[in-house]
This record gives structure tokens, C-alpha cells and sequence, in this order.
């Protein structure tokens, strides 16, 4: 029980030193995606190999023994998941990627005897072939600048003995020693922070207005629902880091004059549940939550609630009635939460990266969070970079980088040497951004000028086999899955934007279409209730307003021109680059393929039913389905 | 309550719904009976009988004093919730956008082709496997992503799933031989 | 004119306007004369905003709804622009495209605000797919559910569950799979609905709408063999005449009188009449329990949809309903057992319509109880809106009929039988009796116009209150409207918060003038006229007491002979009946596949919840074990065994009920009734 702040200072600098008998450190992560590739075995693995040389240790062993030796811990998601498992060496900073249990005595073996890192096992550049061991070196990592994520990958989410080491609660500490609420939202203010939930609203403000709704009961609420399909970032923060995020709502509570808080979590994330559990239990115990915290007579207490797999309860009028145990449906503001939120008490809600930014601002002040980004968009922004790039992981960098920074610079390019088409960018809510936006800044409103938005920062780029006909379908089919269905725009709306986009990629559009899908688009966003309906129309919108041709192409001449879509798919051999091996028409299910050996083979397209199966057998490429 | 867990009932399974409904009773009382509570009931009492019975979601209404109607209307808002029986591993195919540009749609269909499923038959006839999409499971770094049970599969691609498949029905064939263990 | 004022106002199509309290830009715009349209808006419910239509554009903040946007000084809105144009009309054409849309054959053709609405604004095109599947019908209850036409405004989900306090509609599904449905979608006979009929009256469109029984009326009026007899509610006089433009609450009795007739009816009574019948009846039945002290608070039962709630919800004060049958059914009890005896006909030869305020009079007229030897007592029942219909029909028109007068013997009546229609009605009419009955002397209190007017009960507050001396004992008397109220009251009376002697319940806001199957009206104000209109019909009547009517005198004379007497209890009385308040498959716990085995049911219902029978049932299921009969008993749970008013938790032991097995009554219970029939005596283990 840390009873005051300088038991809290005691206790860092006596951890410090206790990891200072560290003589090294094994981080395997234990994020999702490496469990999902075999990390926990690697870990077993390694574990075992350190007991058999005799130098594994744990933070207890180094608290009693006095003898040194090295640790092995499970870490959060260092934001490489493609590469996992990934295990990281301190202090070295050595990454090894993808490895197996089997990997371990040699991982092990070069630790213990001090020799170079496993060659093998190290990054090697895909092109190039130059080989990085240091993680920080790695071109995915070397041009972003972890804030939020600073921890992920290098600490273990479960032990807050490390979080406390590194600094962890002191900004809450501080807060409560030393600065009144007023001071705190004029400190976040000034930092200039914008919410990472989506919308950009500033913090600062957010928190005041807050502060001076008068009622006897206000709550803080983390919105970790992260549904945007292509984001992962809130995840790997509450798995990886789960602390700064109970820092920061502790903070906010404090500065607000709330004595509750919520963390909303999706279901689909279990892992992450489990960690901010223990971590709320860890914190307790260690009286960094609950009453009187630090004896300062601030009380504050945190509940873990599970979202039950409804994406629009992310907004936050909805995520307030799931809360209270209702359908998830959206209501008009005003009343805003600030002052009619959870059961109609006034309510802070920000987003999990929003939350994970206050402690650093609080501890270095809001010049020192300024000094990355923008002037209007400060700060750091973590994306989930996914699509057809090279490197794709969650990343962490200065707002108002450029798209082609992210893409060719820290995401490596285009997979297969591919052209870029477009990338996504904010999700089902968002829009698509082409060649010409490559040097568009990421910031907030850089982008909505230009149709899109941060949203939450999902960014999934395209390359030229993409269609951008189907893509818009694809997100018009998740918005109108995830409609709540309370208001007229949106829940009749896309189910018929959908439907005349489900016509254009079945082969069945109208000319006619392109005029009412339109004016659909804009009633739509217009006219909806609340952020899903106001925003669904943005991929059309943006789908019209840079691949107009592509969607004619498809409404007027019946044709794809990435040959993505089945239905309008004419199949054809390219006769210059045909072997004439034969395997096409072996796997043709309706003998649509004729030809003799070593000569072009032909495609009858009145028999061809458009399987798609010989264009996956050739190997040379040579059956192109784009049609005329 | 252990001991009701005994009961000799004289035919096999029969003990179970009177060990179940003990179990929702023990959900109630341990989240209390405000409508705040109503979710995460419905979340346990689920992972309990695997889908909501109507006979339980009436009880729960009962018990919680609320009109059966909410009850209802809550329990078919949320995707998680199932008002039919789920098979016993349930895969869920994501078709979030990371997952779809890299062919999250082949690995369904020929998941589909593999268990005699489509969009409207979720459940095989044996209640062995459901299928389902769901939209990011949060593991985009590793499109496209199967989750079967708790267990999390990246690049996925329609044969793996294939032989996932095929390995879960050998394992099964082979538990069916061995002896029960409760 | 200073700063301060200036900054009052805000423009609204570049007109100023004057912010007053206004909580909306809707409200304020409707104040400088412009009608924005709406579905989702009701002033007595909960705001919502889902069906967009009264968008309104503001500038530098884009297109809001007026419903749910306070008005703030210095705005400038717009309520017609073209941003707002295109959402007004794309809303209308996505939702007509989703609508089953045979106007000409729907009850709602011709006052429906969708119909109206779409023309208004001049949607002529729907450029949109069909709905994609045609949902069935539910025609069990007096109101009628039309999925296929339902445009999820809502309106009705807050209404029975706000207003009403039910919840028997909610919202299910998500996307564009919403529906409006109750539990697991069940008929609304199946589940508590209690036929108040008040989610068709804020309904839209026609996906709620009371049953229409015209035709069955036709039929009976054609029918040469039989003589049809009408009575008409007091509530219809007030309100029948804004179907024919006439302003709410004008008196039409004379003109509702003749129309019947021209209609063919042989005969045309008032139910007012039947009204101080049950006035005498249930004054006398208050008095005697207020003299004996028992089943007090005593509650009127002439709202058939608060009977049946409370049938629903309030099986343990049941006994404190009064036993008096509602208006109507005495009047068919009159009629068909007494009346037609003397003019020497059969009860079957005689045909009685009512005509009513409401959908519940419709399920009460069908009750069993209200039938003898498979004959109702009231055959038929029509709506103040089905009666217009059949006027027009028949090409009479309203205005200009000249007025008649009601038949005799039944067309007498008092100023205590007209306002039955309101809320406070019956408690006024009550206390107007028992008051005089009693103490004989003028209550100057009371009487401050010598009228004898508890003007406390009247108006539209939610609970209102009386109190009077009788006899030297204060008699404490409230009245609610709306079952939201009610529920809330009964609370208070359950927890022995409240202490009333009598409590009047009707289930309408308002009472009767606001019933389900009058003439739509919008807002709340109507619903005042029409009870104004009864008051001063009230005033106007030369008798004002019940007992005074002769006609009531003389029934006692000739039939009755007096209150409560055995030959009223007969005809006048009912008794009424636990429902369950769910309904629900029984939960399975334990199935025997033995030849001799015991079937055990223990009620989970709520009351039953309440007492602790969950513990009961795993006190039982315990004690199967330890005494080694768990494979001879089948048990399930289930949901209300309908013995609340007995005490839970009950047990059915095959075909018996057991009440008031708590869970420390479980030992001697299994012994005596289980172990017992299972011939092994608790010893032999
Ligand atoms: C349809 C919809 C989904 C949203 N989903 C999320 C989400 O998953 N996570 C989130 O933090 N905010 C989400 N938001 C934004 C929230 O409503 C809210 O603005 C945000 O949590 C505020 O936090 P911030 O100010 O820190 O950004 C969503 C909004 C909409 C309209
Ligand atoms: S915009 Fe869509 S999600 Fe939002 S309230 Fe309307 S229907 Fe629901
Ligand atoms: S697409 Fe299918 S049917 Fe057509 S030619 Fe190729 S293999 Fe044959
Ligand atoms: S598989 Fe390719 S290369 Fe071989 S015959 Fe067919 S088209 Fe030609
Ligand atoms: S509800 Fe209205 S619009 Fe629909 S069919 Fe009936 S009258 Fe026509
Ligand atoms: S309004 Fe038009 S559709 Fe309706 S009945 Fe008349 S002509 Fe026919
Ligand atoms: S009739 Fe009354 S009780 Fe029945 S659903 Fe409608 S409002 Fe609710
Ligand atoms: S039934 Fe009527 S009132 Fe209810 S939601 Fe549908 S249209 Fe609205
Ligand atoms: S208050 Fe009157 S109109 Fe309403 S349900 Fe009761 S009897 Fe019918
Ligand atoms: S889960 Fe290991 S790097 Fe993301
Ligand atoms: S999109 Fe499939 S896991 Fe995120
Ligand atoms: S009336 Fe305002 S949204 Fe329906
Ligand atoms: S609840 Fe009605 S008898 Fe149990």
C-alpha cells in the first residue's frame, strides 16, 4: 500500500535498482497476434533453456539473492505482429522475428556466451537484404516516435512493479500533490491534445466543460471499443501498456470530480480484458486506486465493462445505454455527456490513446507534447498500417507526416512491386485518398479536407488490383450491418446505397444509379442521427469523387477495370505471355479452355462461367480477367 | 451446490439443466439485479448454454423485473448473442478490411463448401462447428485472421483452414473413442 | 429596443422570433406559424430523433432536427432549404420503399400522417427496391399489429412502456432488420398487453390500429330477427363531432342519437345509465368495507385495461378490485337479463352494440365470464372512430341531423354518469353518493356552487387527491390516469407507503376522452375540450347524483331490490383472474424415465421470484438427492402457476398447487407431499 507520494518515489527507486541486477532481459510478446503464431510456447521454450544455463531469474529471486541474472518476461505488441512472434533482447535491443520454440537454445546459447545475435532470426530487409538487430533500427521502426505505445513491447502489461520503475503514476502523483483541477485541464488544454477517438475534439476542452457541470456524481469513461475493422491500435495499448491508461482516467477523475470510472471494452478483445482486470486489481492493491489515493482524499475506482459486439457502440451517447444495460442506440445531442451522460450524471468520455497521452503531458508539460506534429494537431497518432504494403504493424508517428512517408517510408512500399492505388484511411467512415494525396499531411484537418479523416486510424492501403467499386460496396456492407437501425437515413439509406452498389459489381447497374446514389450519399449524411449514418456515405462519396471513371466503367460499359469483380469478369489469355503448359484447361470445370501444347491457349467466353480457377493455376500470369 | 451436480437421475445429461440453471442463478445474484447488470448476465449465462434459451431469457426478465420484450430486444441487438443453439467450436471468419483485401472471402467459401454452410445455415446439423464473419478481430497485422473458439489463426489461407478443420474431426473422432471424462 | 432583448430573438426563415422558454427549435417554429413535419415527436413522451423529418438547416452548424435542438439567441434557420428538402424527401421515399403501401385498403387511409406526409411534400417516384419480405399480421388482440407497415418511429415503444408502464412492444434486431415487436414475437394476446389500444392512438401509420368490427355491425343491423340495441359511453359525445370538423368536446348527444338511428338501431340508451348503477353498486360495496375495515384501498373496476393489468401485476390486490362490473357490462347485463325478459325476448334476440372510447372495452365485451349460455351480454363493440365511419358510409351527414333524444327506459341519467368519462370522474360520482348517503347534510366544502363538485380529482395531473369525512372517519381518495401513474401508486400502496381508501384507475391519459378509438387527436388539448365538454354537460343536467336517477330507482324496485344484494351480485358483479404475468416455456431441470414417478413444478414467476422459490427449488432439488429419489421426480421450473394471490413460492405436486413452500418449509413439504406419494417413508434410506 502506497500511503504517499514519496512511498510512491521509494518504491521506483528501489525497483530501479533491483533492475539493475538484470544482466539481461528476454521480452517475448504476448500480444494476440504473436500468441496467435506460437509465442507462448516460444516463451516456455526460453524459459526452460535460461533454467538449464542456470541464469534465470525473476523479480522476487532478484529482490532476496542479490545475484544478477537474466529475466524473462511477456511483453505487449510491439506493432510488427506480421513478423511474430517476436522476442526482443535488453539491453542490446536485439529483435529476433519469427521464432520458434525451437529457436531457443541458440537464442540462449549467444546471450549467455555474450557472441552476436542469431543471424538468422534478425530482420532482413526484403529488398535489400541488409540485416538490422537492433529493433529500433529496423526501417518500420526508425522513422516513427513511440509516445502512446512507448512501453508496448518493452515492459510486461501485467507487472505494474515495471510500469512503477519506469516512471509509471507519477503524473497522477503529481497532479495530486501539486496542481488543482482547474490547473490540470488548462495544463491539457494548452498541450493542445485532440481526442484520438476520431472526431479530434479537443481534450482540454472536453475536460472543462466537465469540470463545471455541477452535480454530486460524475463519471470518467475509456471508450476502448475500437470497432473500425483495420485498427488494432486501443488494443495493443490496453494490452500492452494497461497502466497508462488507469493513470490517465485517474488523472482525468481527478481534474473532472469524478470518483467512477468505466473502461468499455469489445468482446472481441478478451486478452485485453483480462490485462486491464488485473491491472485495476494491481493498482488497488497498491493503492493507486480506490480511496484516498496517495492520501490525497481523492477517491477514485475503475469497473471493466465488455462491449457485446456492436460496432455503433462506439459512439458514445450509445456505448452510454450499453453501459446501463439498453440496446445500443445513439441519441441526439444535446444533451452532451459532459452534462448528461451516464445515467444522466455529467461524463468525460475519450478514447484509450487519448487517455494513454495524458500521463507524459502532466509529467513533461504541454510544451514538451507540442514539440511533435502540428500546430493544430500536436502531438503523436498511432496508426494500424494494413493492405498490400510491405511492412504492415501499428505504428506511431508525429501528426502531419505524409501519407507517403507511412507508405513507402516505414510501411516499405507496395507488395510485389505493385502500383500504389489508394489508401483508406479512417475506416468504414472515412475515405479513400489516391496518388495525388500522397503528400498530404496526416492531421486532422488536412484530412477531412479532402474527404476523409483520422478517424481511428485505420489505414489500409490498395494497389492497383484493387476495385474501388467493390471496395466502397464492402464498407457500405459493414455500415449497414452495424447500423443500430434507429434512424430513417441510415438504417433505410445504406440498405439501399448497398443495394444499387451490389447492382454496379453484380453486373446489373444503371446509369441512372450514379445520380440517386448520390443524392442518397448526401441525404444520408445530412440527415443521420449520429456518426455512423453521418459518415457511412464517405467511401462512395470519395469513391465518386476519384474513381468516377472506375464506377461508370462498371454502370455503362459492364466492366471491371481491375478485374475484381467476378460477375463482370471476361476472362482472357494474353496470348504473348501463354506457354502453352496446358494447366488451364485441366482445371477448367466446363472445358471453356482449348489450345495445343506450346501454342496460346484460347478462353471460349460463351462457355466460361467466370470460375476464376484457371487464372490461379497459370503460372506465368498470362490469363488476365479485366474483361475487353 | 456440488452435491446437485450428483444427482442420480437415472439418464445421462439430465443433471446438467438443473446444474445450469444453479449456474444462471449464481450469474444473477453475483451482478445483482440493476439493468446495468443485464449485459454482462446474458454474456456469462451464454458462454453457460452456449446460446440464450427463451425459457431463460424469460427468467431472467423475472428476475431482474424487467418486461421480457427488453430482455428480448437487448439479447438480438448485440451480434454476440445467439438466440439458437451454437455448435460446439464456432469459427469466426474475419472480414474486417485489413483481412479483406488479403481474401478473407475465399477462406469462407471454401469453409462454407467444407461444413455444408452458408450465409443462412450458420450451424452444422451435429452442432459441431458455426461459422460466422465478424469485422476485425484486432489481429489485422496478421490478415486475413480465423478465430476458432478462443484461439486465434493468422494468414489464413482456404486450405490451412481446411486442415484445421480436418484435425479438429480427427481429434473429436478420437475423444469420442476415449473414455468421457465427466 | 436594448441589447438584452435583441439578443431574445432568433431568425427563422429570416423572420425574428422571440425566444420564450422554448425547449426546441420545433416548438418555436410552430409558435411563428410554420408546421414542421414530424413522426417521432410527442410532447407527453420521451424525446427520440429517429425519423429525421423535421430537420431543419442552421447556419455554420449544417442540418440539425428542431425536435431534439434547443433554440439559441442569434441563430439563423432555415426550415426549408434545399439541404433540408432533399433529407425531408429522401426520408419519405426510403421509407415508403420499405412500406407495404395499399393506401386504399388501409384502415389508416385518410388519417395517416405517412400519406400525408408523402404528400405533402410531393413524393410522386420511389426510386428503391420493394420490401423484401411481407411480415404476417397479428390480428389476436383488439389491436391489430402491421409489421409491414411500421416505419420505427417508435412513438408506440415509449408510449406503452413510458406512458402505460408496460414495455410490451420493444425494439428488435438491429439494421435494417429493426421491427417493432413484443417478446420473442408473440401475439399481443400472449403477453401483458393490456389492450389500452393507446400505442395505435400515437401510431402514424396503420402498423397499429384498433380492429375494426364494422361489418359484424351491418350485419346485425340487416338482420331482420333480431333487435339491436345500442348504448353509447359517455366519452363519445364529446369527441364524435371533430370526425365531422367539429371543434373537441362540442356535445353531439342529440346528433350521435338520431345518426344511430337513421342506422337502423331499434333502440338507443345511454351507458350513463349503467354508470350510476355501478355507482350505487360500488359506493355501497366501498361503504361496507370501509365500515368492516378490510380490502381497502378500494380500487374501481370500470377500465377494463386497468383490470387486466392489474390482473397481470397485482395478483396479491386483486381482492381489493371492487367487484362491479364497468359500465358497459352492467348495461348488457340490464339489458339482456331484465329488460328483455319483460319485453318477452330471449337474450340471443336481442343484439347489443356498444359504442366506446377504446380497444379494451372490445377484449372486456369478450370476456367469458361477460357470456351466459354462450351469449354475451354485449355483443358487439364499436369506436367512436368505427361509429364515424359507418356514417359516413351510410351518407348521412353529421351536421345537419336533427337532434334526438335517447330511449326510455335507459336514457335517463345524471351528471354523475356523464363524467365517468374523464379522469376523477368515477371517484367524483362515487363520493358524490357515499357523501350524501351518508351524512345527509350539505358538504358546504364540497359544495361551493351547492353542486357538489370535488374539483380536487379533476384535471389532468398525474395523481390527484381527495379527502372527505364520512361519518366522522376522513376517506382519503385518489385518482390516477395513465398505468404509468397506477404502477407507480401501486408501489407505494404494496410497500404500505400510500394511504387510500379509494383509488380510481383509468388506463388513458385523461381517462376516456382520451381512449384508443376516438378521433386522432394531436397534443393533449383535445383530450381537455372533450373533458370540459363533459363537466359542463355535467352542470347542465338537472340531476347530479347518482341515486337520484329514477330509472336506477326503479330497477332496484322492480329487480335488484337494493346495493349488493344477491340478485346484483349475480348480474352486476364479476371476479377476476391471476394471469400469468409471463408467459414462458417451463425450464427443464430433471426428467424421470421411471414408470412411478412424481411431477414437481416450482413457479418462478415474480411474485413467487420474490419469496425466495429459487432457493425452494434448490432446497428441493437437494433433497431429492439426499433421499435418493432424484430419478422418480420430474421438475421444471415455470412461470406463474397463477396462485400469487395465495402466497408463493407455489409448487405443483402433480395436480395439486402448494402455496407458501419457502424455502424453510422445503423439509416438512418433500416429506408430506413427495416422500409421501412416493410411498417411502423418510426413514427407509
Ligand atoms: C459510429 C461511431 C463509432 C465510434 N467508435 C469509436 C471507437 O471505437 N473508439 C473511440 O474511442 N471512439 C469512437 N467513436 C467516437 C466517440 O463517439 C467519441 O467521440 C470518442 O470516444 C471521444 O473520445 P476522444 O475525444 O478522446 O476522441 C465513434 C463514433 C462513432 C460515431
Ligand atoms: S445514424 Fe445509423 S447508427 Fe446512428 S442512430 Fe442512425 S441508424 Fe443508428
Ligand atoms: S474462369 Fe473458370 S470457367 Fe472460365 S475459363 Fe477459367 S476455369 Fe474455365
Ligand atoms: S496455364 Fe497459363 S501459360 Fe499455361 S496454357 Fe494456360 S494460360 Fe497458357
Ligand atoms: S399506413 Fe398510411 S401510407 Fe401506409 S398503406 Fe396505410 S394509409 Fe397508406
Ligand atoms: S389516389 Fe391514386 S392510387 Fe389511390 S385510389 Fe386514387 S388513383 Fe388510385
Ligand atoms: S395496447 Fe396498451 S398495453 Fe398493449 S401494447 Fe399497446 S400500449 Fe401497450
Ligand atoms: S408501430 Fe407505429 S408507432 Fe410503433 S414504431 Fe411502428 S409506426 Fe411507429
Ligand atoms: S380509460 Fe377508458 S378508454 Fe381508456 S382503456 Fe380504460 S375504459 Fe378504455
Ligand atoms: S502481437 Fe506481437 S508484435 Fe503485435
Ligand atoms: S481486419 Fe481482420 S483482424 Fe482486423
Ligand atoms: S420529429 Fe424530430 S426526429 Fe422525428
Ligand atoms: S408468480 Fe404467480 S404463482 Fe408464482
Amino acid at each position: 500500500m502506497l500511503r504517499k507520494k514519496t512511498d510512491l518515489d521509494r518504491m521506483r527507486d528501489e525497483l530501479r535498482d533491483l533492475y539493475k541486477k538484470e544482466t539481461a532481459r528476454i521480452l517475448v510478446c504476448a500480444g494476440t497476434g504473436c500468441v496467435a503464431n506460437g509465442s507462448l510456447q516460444v516463451f516456455k521454450a526460453l524459459q526452460d533453456e535460461l533454467e538449464k544455463h542456470g541464469v534465470f531469474i525473476t523479480l522476487e529471486l532478484l529482490a532476496g539473492e542479490k545475484k544478477p541474472g537474466v529475466t524473462a518476461v511477456k511483453s505487449g505488441c510491439h506493432g510488427f505482429c506480421e513478423m511474430g512472434p517476436l522476442v526482443r533482447l535488453e539491453p542490446s535491443g536485439v529483435l529476433y522475428i519469427k521464432v520458434k520454440p525451437e529457436d531457443a537454445p541458440e537464442i540462449v546459447e549467444a546471450l549467455v556466451s555474450g557472441g552476436p545475435p542469431v543471424e538468422r532470426l534478425l530482420y532482413h530487409h526484403p529488398v535489400t537484404g541488409e540485416v538490422f538487430a537492433e529493433e529500433e533500427a529496423i526501417p518500420f521502426y526508425k522513422n516513427q516516435q513511440r509516445n502512446a505505445l512507448a512501453n508496448c513491447g518493452s515492459i510486461d502489461p501485467e507487472e505494474i512493479r515495471e510500469y512503477i520503475a519506469r516512471d509509471g503514476y507519477q503524473a497522477l502523483a503529481k497532479v495530486l500533490t501539486e496542481l488543482k483541477p482547474e490547473d490540470v485541464c488548462r495544463e491539457i488544454t494548452a498541450s493542445g491534445l485532440r481526442g484520438r477517438g476520431g472526431g479530434g475534439f479537443p481534450t482540454g476542452l472536453k475536460w472543462d466543460l466537465t469540470r463545471k457541470a455541477k452535480s454530486d456524481k460524475k463519471y470518467v469513461i475509456c471508450n476502448g471499443d475500437e470497432g473500425d475493422p483495420g485498427a488494432f491500435m486501443d488494443r495493443s495499448v490496453m494490452e500492452g501498456d494497461p497502466h497508462k491508461i488507469l493513470e490517465g482516467m485517474a488523472i482525468a477523475g481527478y481534474a473532472v470530480g469524478a470518483d467512477e470510472g468505466y473502461i468499455y471494452v469489445r468482446a472481441e478483445y478478451p486478452l485485453a480484458v483480462e490485462r486491464l482486470k488485473k491491472a485495476v486489481q494491481a493498482a488497488e492493491d497498491y493503492g493507486l486506486l480506490g480511496k484516498n489515493i496517495l492520501g490525497s482524499g481523492f477517491d477514485f475506482q475503475i469497473k471493466i465493462k465488455e462491449g457485446a459486439g456492436a460496432f455503433v457502440c462506439g459512439e458514445e451517447t450509445a456505448l452510454i445505454a450499453s453501459i446501463e444495460g439498453k440496446r445500443g442506440m445513439p441519441r441526439p445531442k444535446p444533451p452532451f455527456p459532459s452534462d448528461s451522460g451516464l445515467w444522466g450524471k455529467p461524463t468525460l468520455i475519450n478514447n484509450v490513446e487519448t487517455f494513454a497521452n495524458i500521463p507524459r503531458i502532466i509529467t513533461n508539460g504541454a510544451a514538451w507534447f507540442r514539440k511533435a506534429g502540428t500546430e493544430k494537431s500536436p502531438g503523436t497518432k498511432t496508426f494500424a498500417l494494413t493492405g498490400q504494403v510491405v511492412n504492415t504493424g501499428l505504428i506511431e508517428v508525429p501528426m502531419g507526416v505524409t501519407v507517403r512517408e507511412v507508405v513507402y517510408g516505414i510501411g516499405g512500399g507496395i507488395r510485389g512491386g505493385k502500383k500504389f492505388k489508394a489508401v483508406q484511411i479512417g475506416g468504414p467512415s472515412g475515405g479513400c485518398l489516391t496518388e495525388e494525396h500522397l503528400d498530404l499531411p496526416l492531421d486532422f484537418d488536412s484530412l477531412l479536407s479532402a474527404g476523409a479523416m483520422v478517424g481511428s486510424g485505420g489505414l489500409v492501403v490498395m494497389d492497383e488490383d484493387t476495385c474501388m467499386v467493390e471496395v466502397a460496396r464492402f464498407f457500405m456492407g459493414f455500415t449497414q450491418n452495424e447500423s443500430c437501425g434507429k434512424c430513417v437515413p441510415c438504417r433505410e439509406g445504406t440498405k439501399r446505397m448497398l443495394e444499387i452498389l451490389q447492382r454496379a459489381v453484380d453486373g446489373e447497374g444503371r446509369v441512372e444509379d450514379l445520380e440517386v446514389l448520390e443524392e442518397l450519399a448526401l441525404a444520408v449524411k445530412d440527415g443521420s442521427l449520429c456518426g455512423l449514418g453521418k459518415t457511412a456515405p464517405n467511401p462512395v462519396l470519395t469513391m465518386l469523387q476519384y474513381f468516377r471513371d472506375e464506377y461508370l466503367a462498371h454502370i455503362a460499359e459492364k466492366r471491371c477495370p481491375a478485374g475484381v469483380c467476378q460477375a463482370l469478369a471476361a476472362y482472357a489469355v494474353i496470348a504473348e505471355k501463354c506457354k502453352g503448359c496446358g494447366r488451364c484447361k485441366k482445371v477448367c470445370p466446363v472445358e471453356a479452355i482449348s489450345g495445343e501444347v506450346r501454342k496460346p491457349f484460347t478462353i471460349d467466353p460463351e462457355k466460361c462461367i467466370k470460375c476464376g480457377a484457371c487464372v490461379d493455376v497459370c503460372a506465368f500470369k498470362a490469363i488476365a480477367r479485366g474483361g475487353k | 451446490m456440488g452435491e446437485v451436480m450428483q444427482l442420480k437421475t437415472g439418464s445421462e445429461g439430465i443433471g446438467v439443466a438443473g446444474r445450469r440453471f444453479t449456474k444462471v442463478n449464481e450469474i444473477i445474484e453475483r451482478h445483482g439485479r440493476t439493468p446495468s447488470a443485464l449485459i454482462p448476465i446474458l454474456q456469462e449465462v451464454q458462454e453457460e448454454y452456449r446460446y440464450l434459451p427463451e425459457e431463460i431469457l424469460t427468467y431472467i426478465a423475472v428476475a431482474m423485473g424487467l418486461n421480457p420484450a427488453n430482455v428480448y430486444g437487448v439479447a438480438t441487438f448485440y451480434s454476440q448473442f445467439s438466440l439458437a443453439p451454437k455448435g460446439k467450436y464456432v469459427i469466426r471468419i474475419c472480414d474486417g478490411t485489413a483481412c479483406h483485401v488479403r481474401g478473407s472471402e475465399k477462406i469462407k467459401t471454401a469453409l462454407w463448401e467444407k461444413l455444408g454452410l452458408s450465409d443462412e445455415r450458420k450451424t452444422t446439423d451435429d452442432l459441431r462447428f458455426t461459422v460466422e464473419t465478424v469485422s476485425c478481430l484486432g489481429a489485422c497485422g496478421l490478415a486475413p485472421v480465423v478465430m476458432i473458439n478462443d484461439r486465434v489463426y493468422g494468414q489464413v489461407t482456404p486450405e490451412g483452414i481446411n486442415e484445421i478443420i480436418d484435425q479438429i474431426i480427427a481429434e473429436e473422432e478420437g475423444e469420442k473413442n476415449a473414455p468421457e471424462e465427466n | 429596443m436594448n441589447a438584452a432583448e435583441r439578443n431574445n430573438f432568433v431568425l427563422i426563415d429570416q423572420q425574428r422570433i422571440e425566444v420564450n422558454g422554448e425547449k426546441s427549435i420545433l416548438e418555436l417554429a410552430r409558435k411563428a406559424g410554420i408546421d414542421i413535419p414530424t413522426f417521432c415527436y410527442h410532447s407527453e413522451l420521451s424525446l427520440y430523433g429517429a425519423c429525421r423529418m423535421c430537420v431543419v438547416e442552421i447556419e455554420g452548424r449544417g442540418v440539425v432536427t428542431s425536435c431534439s435542438t434547443p433554440p439559441v439567441p442569434g441563430m439563423k434557420i432555415l426550415t426549408n432549404s434545399p439541404r433540408v428538402q432533399r433529407v425531408r424527401r429522401t426520408v419519405l421515399e426510403l421509407l415508403l420503399a420499405n412500406h407495404d403501401r395499399d393506401c386504399t385498403t388501409c384502415d389508416k387511409n385518410g388519417r395517416c400522417k405517412l400519406q400525408e406526409l408523402a404528400d405533402r411534400f410531393g413524393v410522386r417516384k420511389i426510386r428503391f427496391g420493394e420490401r423484401d419480405e411481407k411480415l404476417p399480421l397479428d390480428e389476436s388482440a383488439p389491436v391489430v399489429r402491421d409489421p409491414n407497415k411500421c416505419i420505427l418511429c417508435g412513438d408506440c415503444v415509449r408510449m406503452c412502456e413510458e406512458v402505460q408502464g408496460i414495455g410490451v412492444l420493444d425494439f428488435v434486431n438491429r439494421g435494417s432488420r429493426v421491427m417493432v415487436a413484443p417478446a420473442f414475437n408473440k401475439k399481443l394476446q400472449d403477453v401483458e398487453c393490456v389492450n389500452c389500444g393507446q400505442c395505435s392512438a400515437v401510431c402514424p401509420t396503420g402498423a397499429l390500429v384498433v380492429k375494426s368490427e364494422i361489418d359484424k355491425a351491418w350485419a346485425a343491423l340487416h338482420d331482420e330477427e333480431k333487435l339491436v340495441v345500442a348504448q353509447v359511453a359517455p366519452a363519445v359525445r364529446v369527441a364524435l363531432g371533430e370526425e365531422f370538423g367539429l371543434p373537441p368536446g362540442e356535445i353531439v348527444t342529440g346528433k350521435v342519437v338520431a345518426a344511430l338511428k337513421r342506422l337502423g338501431f331499434d333502440k338507443v340508451f345511454d351507458t350513463c345509465m349503467a354508470a350510476d348503477l355501478t355507482v350505487m353498486e360500488e359506493t355501497a360495496e366501498f361503504l361496507n368495507r370501509i365500515k368492516k375495515g378490510e380490502n381497502l384501498p378500494q380500487f374501481t373496476s370500470c377500465c377494463p385495461a386497468w383490470v387486466k393489468y392489474a390482473e397481470h401485476n397485482a395478483a396479491d390486490l386483486l381482492k381489493n378490485l371492487s367487484t362491479c362490473r364497468s359500465p358497459q357490462q352492467i348495461f348488457g347485463s340490464v339489458v339482456k337479463r331484465h329488460w328483455a325478459k319483460k319485453l318477452g325476448k330471449k337474450p340471443e334476440e336481442v343484439f347489443v352494440i356498444s359504442i366506446m372510447p377504446c380497444s379494451a372495452k372490445k377484449f372486456e365485451a369478450a370476456r367469458p365470464e361477460f357470456s351466459v349460455n354462450g351469449v354475451r351480454d354485449v355483443d358487439l363493440v364499436l369506436t367512436t372512430q368505427e361509429l364515424a365511419r359507418m356514417i359516413r358510409e351510410s351518407g348521412l351527414l353529421f351536421d345537419q341531423l336533427e337532434v334526438e333524444a335517447f330511449d326510455m327506459p335507459f336514457g335517463l341519467t345524471t351528471g354523475a354518469g356523464v363524467i365517468f368519462g374523464a379522469t376523477g370522474g368515477v371517484a367524483e360520482a362515487v363520493l358524490r353518493t357515499a357523501h350524501s348517503l351518508l351524512t345527509c347534510k350539505p358538504a358546504d366544502e364540497y359544495a361551493n356552487d351547492g353542486l357538489f363538485n370535488f374539483e380536487t380529482v379533476r384535471g389532468f395531473e398525474g395523481l390527484k387527491e381527495a379527502v372527505l369525512e364520512v361519518d366522522g372517519l376522513e376517506v382519503k381518495v385518489a385518482v390516477v390516469h395513465g398505468l404509468g401513474n397506477a404502477k407507480r401508486l401501486l408501489a407505494e400502496v404494496k410497500e404500505g407507503k400510500a394511504n387510500y381508501h379509494l383509488i380510481e384507475v383509468m388506463a388513458c391519459p385523461g381517462g376516456c376522452v382520451g381512449g384508443a378509438g376516438q378521433p386522432v387527436a394531436t397534443g393533449g388539448e383535445a383530450k381537455k375540450k372533450r373533458a370540459q365538454g363533459l363537466y359542463s354537460a355535467d352542470k347542465l343536467s338537472q340531476l347530479r347524483k347518482a341515486h337520484d336517477n329514477p330509472a336506477v330507482a326503479r330497477l332496484y324496485e322492480q329487480w335488484l331490490k337494493k346495493p349488493n344484494s344477491s340478485e346484483a351480485h349475480k348480474t352486476l358483479h364479476t371476479s377476476y383472474q391471476m394471469r400469468g404475468r409471463i408467459t414462458g416455456e417451463e425450464i427443464t431441470l430433471l426428467t424421470s424415465k421411471q414408470e412411478n414417478k412424481i411431477n414437481l413444478a416450482v413457479c418462478v414467476g415474480t411474485c413467487c421470484y420474490l419469496k425466495g422459490s429459487y432457493d425452494t427449488l434448490k432446497k428441493l432439488m437437494e433433497k431429492a438427492e439426499s433421499e435418493g429419489v432424484g430419478d422418480r421426480i420430474n421438475l421444471h421450473a415455470t412461470f406463474c402457476l397463477e396462485n400469487c394471490e395465495k402466497g408463493g413460492p407455489s409448487v405443483r405436486v402433480d395436480d395439486t398447487v402448494v402455496s407458501g413452500v419457502t424455502p424453510d418449509k422445503v423439509e416438512s413439504f418433500f416429506t408430506e407431499n413427495i416422500l409421501g406419494k412416493l410411498k417411502i417413508p423418510a426413514e427407509s434410506q
